[in-house]
C-alpha cells in the first residue's frame, strides 16, 4: 500500500466541505464522515476550551506581558474611619495562570491538527469506498492496537501538570524581578536577561557571590564524587566480605546472620537517622554506654568536632550501605555455578586462587553497572 | 553426609577459624542491631526525657504506647496514622497502575512517541525534585487542595502524579518475558489488554509486588512535601511529621519515649514488608544473568 503523507495544507486544499469546515468547527469533519460520537466529543472539547478562554484564559493571557499592575493598596474609608486594604494583582498567580493557558492552547492546537488529518483521511477512505470504523471499533482498538493510548494518557497528564508545568513556571521565574529587594514578592515584572546579567557580572556583589559559590560547588562536586567513589568501593568491599563470610560453607545459622543485617535497613531510614542523631549526642546513648563501660572519661563530640563529625558521617554511610551490598552480593554468590568451584578444586586451586580467579571476576562482571552507578552511598544525616 | 565427614575430620586450625568467624559476625551484628535494640528499649522506658544517665532503662512500662495511642490533645498519633494509611492506600493504587501501564506500553507496544517519551523521562529526572515543589504547591492551591481535607487529596495527587517517570525497573522486568508468549496469545485471538492483564501481569508477580510495596511505603517516609503542604494544619499531619514534631524542643522531654514507641510501631509493618520483599529485591538485582 502506498503511504501518502497527509498534511494540513493538502487537507485544506483538497478537503471537501466537512473537512474544511472542521478547521473552524472542530469535529465537523468527523461528524460529516460517519464518526458521530467522536465528532461530538471533539466539538465538546472545543466548546469547553472556548468557554475557558472567555471566562479566564484571555484575561490571563492579557495579563501575562505585564504580570499585573495593581499593587496592594490602602484606601481610607470615611464612613468606618479605617484604612481598608484592596487586593492587588498577584504576579505569581498571573504567571502560573498564563503558563497554564499557554499549555491549554498548545494542547488544543495539537488536537486541531489531529482532527484535521483524521477528517481528511476519512474523506479519502470514503471516496475510495473503504469501511469507516465505528465508535465501537475505536473503543475496541483502544484496548488492543492502541492500548498504549489508554494506558499512558493519565500518567502523561500527571507528568504534564505536576512536573512539566511547574518546571516551565520555575524557569520563567528567572526572567522576572521576583525578589525581596524593593518589595517585589507579590507584584513583579518581566526583566528579560537582566537577572542573568547580574548573576554573571564579575564586578557586582551578586556576581561575585555567584562565581564564588559556583567555584566552590565545582570543587565540592569533584571532591564529593571522589569521596563517594571511595566510600562506595569501601561499602562494596566490606559488604562483599560480609556476604562471603556469611555464605561460607562452615558458617552456621546463615539465615539468622543475614536477618540481623537486613533488619537494620528494613527500619525506615528517616527513623534510623533520627535515632542515630540522638544516640550520638554528647549525652546520648553511645557516649553513656562507653562511659559506663569505663572506656572513655569525656563524651566524644561526634557532631561538634569537625574532624570527628566527618568520620561519624562516613561511618553512618557505611553502616547504612553495607547491608544493601550484602543483600545484592548474596544473590549473585548463590548464582555462581558450583561446578566451577568443583573443577577448580579438582585442579588443586587454593581458596585465594578460587576467589581471585572465579568469584571476583564473576561478581565484577555481573555488578559492574551497579558498581558504577552505586558509588553514591546513602545520603548522610541532615542534622 | 559430606558435611558430616567434614565435621569429623575438621582440623584444629579450621575449628579456630570458624570460631573467629562466628565471633566476628556476632560483634558486627551487635553494632548493626544496637540502634534498633536501643529504640525498642527506649520505647518501654519508664523515665521521661531524651537523655538518661544509663544505657539500659531503670524501669519498664507500657505507658509510652498507651499515651501515644490515647493522648489526642497535643499530638494526635492515631489520627496521623489514619491520615497516612488513607493517603498511602490511594496513592499506592494510582501509582502502581501508572508505573505498570507505562512500563508495559514502553516494553511491548511500538508507537511514534515511544523514544521521545523515554528521553523526556530521563531529562525530567535530572531536575531536582524540590525545584518543582513550590509550583506544585501553587497548582494545588489553584485547585483548592491546600486547605482542610483537601490536603489529603493534594498529597495523594502529588505522591502519585509523576510516578509515570519511574518505569525503568518494571520495564526491564517486562523486557525479559519472551515475546513469543504474547504472540501465541494474539494468535489465539487475545487483545493487547488481555495479554497485559492475563499474561504479563501474572508472570511478573515479583515486580508487581515490588511496585505496590515501594509505592505504599512512600507516604510513610516522606517528610518534606507533607510538611510543605500541611504547614500548621495539625488535623492533616502524617506520621513522619508527627514523629519529627516529637523531637522538637517544646515536646522532646515529654514525648521522647513516645517517639520511640511510634518509631517502633511504624517500623514493624514496614520492616515486615521489607523482609518479605527482599527476595524480590535480590531476584531483580541478580535476575539479569543466570549461571
Amino acid at each position: 500500500m502506498k503511504e501518502e503523507r497527509i498534511t494540513i495544507g493538502r487537507a485544506l486544499k483538497e478537503g471537501d466541505l466537512f473537512t474544511r469546515l472542521s478547521a473552524l468547527i472542530m469535529g465537523a469533519g468527523l461528524l460529516g464522515h460517519r464518526q458521530m460520537v467522536k465528532g461530538i466529543l471533539v466539538f465538546l472539547i472545543e466548546v469547553a476550551f472556548c468557554l475557558y478562554m472567555i471566562m479566564s484564559g484571555f484575561h490571563s493571557l492579557a495579563q501575562l506581558p505585564s504580570l499585573g499592575t495593581e499593587a496592594q493598596g490602602k484606601v481610607w474609608n470615611e464612613a468606618k474611619q479605617i484604612y481598608e486594604y484592596t487586593t492587588g494583582d498577584n504576579s505569581q498567580q498571573i504567571l502560573l495562570a498564563g503558563v497554564v493557558t499557554c499549555f491549554a492552547i498548545a494542547a488544543i492546537a495539537v488536537l486541531w491538527v489531529l482532527q484535521m488529518r483524521q477528517s481528511f483521511s476519512l474523506q479519502k477512505r470514503i471516496e475510495e469506498g473503504g469501511e469507516v470504523p465505528t465508535f465501537k471499533d475505536d473503543v475496541r482498538n483502544l484496548f488492543d492496537g492502541n492500548l498504549h493510548i489508554t494506558l499512558m494518557s493519565l500518567p502523561c497528564l500527571g507528568i504534564l501538570v505536576f512536573n512539566v508545568v511547574p518546571l516551565v513556571y520555575m524557569i520563567s521565574m528567572a526572567f522576572t524581578t521576583y525578589s525581596k529587594e524593593g518589595e517585589h514578592l507579590i507584584l513583579f515584572d518581566w526583566d528579560g536577561l537582566h537577572q542573568f546579567e547580574r548573576v554573571l557580572n564579575m564586578n557586582g556583589n551578586i556576581g561575585q557571590q555567584f562565581w564564588h559559590v559556583l567555584a566552590w560547588t565545582v570543587v565540592w562536586a569533584i571532591f564529593a564524587t571522589f569521596l563517594n567513589y571511595i566510600l562506595g568501593i569501601l561499602n562494596y568491599i566490606l559488604g562483599m566480605a560480609l556476604a562471603m563470610v556469611i555464605n561460607r560453607k562452615d558458617t552456621k545459622g546463615k539465615g539468622f546472620w543475614r536477618f540481623c543485617f537486613v533488619l537494620s535497613i528494613a527500619v525506615p531510614q528517616f527513623v534510623t537517622l533520627m535515632i542515630m542523631n540522638i544516640m550520638l549526642q554528647p549525652s546520648g546513648a553511645v557516649n553513656v554506654l562507653l562511659q559506663n563501660l569505663g572506656l572513655i572519661n569525656e563524651p566524644i563530640p561526634f557532631w561538634t568536632n569537625a574532624m570527628i563529625a566527618r568520620v561519624t558521617i562516613i561511618g553512618i554511610n557505611v553502616w547504612v550501605g553495607i547491608p544493601y551490598t550484602m543483600l545484592q552480593v548474596t544473590g549473585i554468590l548463590q548464582n555462581i555455578p558450583a561446578e566451577l568451584y568443583e573443577a577448580a578444586r579438582m585442579d588443586g586451586a587454593g581458596p585465594m586462587r578460587i576467589f581471585f580467579k572465579i568469584t571476583l571476576p564473576y561478581m565484577l562482571f555481573v555488578t559492574m553497572p551497579y558498581l558504577i552507578s552505586a558509588t553514591r552511598p546513602a545520603r548522610p544525616t541532615c542534622s | 553426609m559430606d558435611n558430616q565427614m567434614a565435621k569429623n575430620t575438621m582440623s584444629p586450625r579450621r575449628r579456630i577459624t570458624n570460631l573467629l568467624v562466628h565471633l566476628l559476625l556476632a560483634v558486627l551484628s551487635v553494632i548493626w542491631l544496637l540502634p534498633i535494640a536501643w529504640i525498642v528499649l527506649t520505647s518501654f522506658r519508664a523515665e521521661p526525657g531524651a537523655y538518661t544517665k544509663t544505657f539500659l532503662p531503670q524501669g519498664y512500662t507500657l505507658n509510652n504506647y498507651v499515651k501515644l495511642l490515647t493522648d489526642r490533645n497535643v499530638l494526635n498519633f492515631p489520627r496521623m496514622f489514619k491520615n497516612t494509611l488513607i493517603i498511602s492506600i490511594f496513592s499506592c493504587t494510582i501509582s502502581t497502575f501508572f508505573v505498570l501501564s507505562v512500563a508495559y506500553s514502553l516494553s511491548r507496544m511500538r508507537f511514534k512517541l515511544r523514544k521521545p517519551y523515554m528521553n523526556m523521562a530521563m531529562i525530567l529526572g535530572l531536575f531536582p525534585g524540590f525545584m518543582t515543589m513550590v509550583a506544585q504547591y501553587f497548582i494545588l492551591k489553584a485547585m483548592g487542595l491546600t486547605e482542610g481535607a483537601g490536603i489529603r487529596i493534594g498529597l495523594i495527587v502529588v505522591y502519585s502524579a509523576c510516578t509515570g517517570l519511574g518505569f525503568q525497573i518494571s520495564k526491564g522486568f517486562f523486557d525479559t518475558i519472551p515475546r513469543s508468549i504474547d504472540e501465541a496469545a494474539v494468535m489465539d485471538g487475545a487483545t493487547q489488554w488481555q495479554v497485559f492483564t492475563r499474561i504479563t501481569l501474572p508472570l511478573s508477580k515479583p515486580i508487581v509486588i515490588y511496585t505496590v510495596m515501594t509505592a505504599f511505603m512512600a507516604p510513610w517516609v516522606d517528610f518534606i512535601f507533607a510538611k510543605v503542604l500541611c504547614r500548621a494544619n495539625a488535623s492533616q499531619f502524617t506520621v513522619a511529621i508527627g514523629l519529627w514534631n516529637m523531637l522538637q524542643k517544646e515536646y522532646i522531654y515529654q514525648w521522647y519515649t513516645c517517639f520511640a514507641a511510634g518509631a517502633v510501631l511504624i517500623s514493624i509493618p514496614i520492616a515486615a514488608l521489607f523482609l518479605y520483599m527482599q527476595k524480590f529485591y535480590v531476584e531483580g538485582m541478580s535476575g539479569a544473568v543466570k549461571g
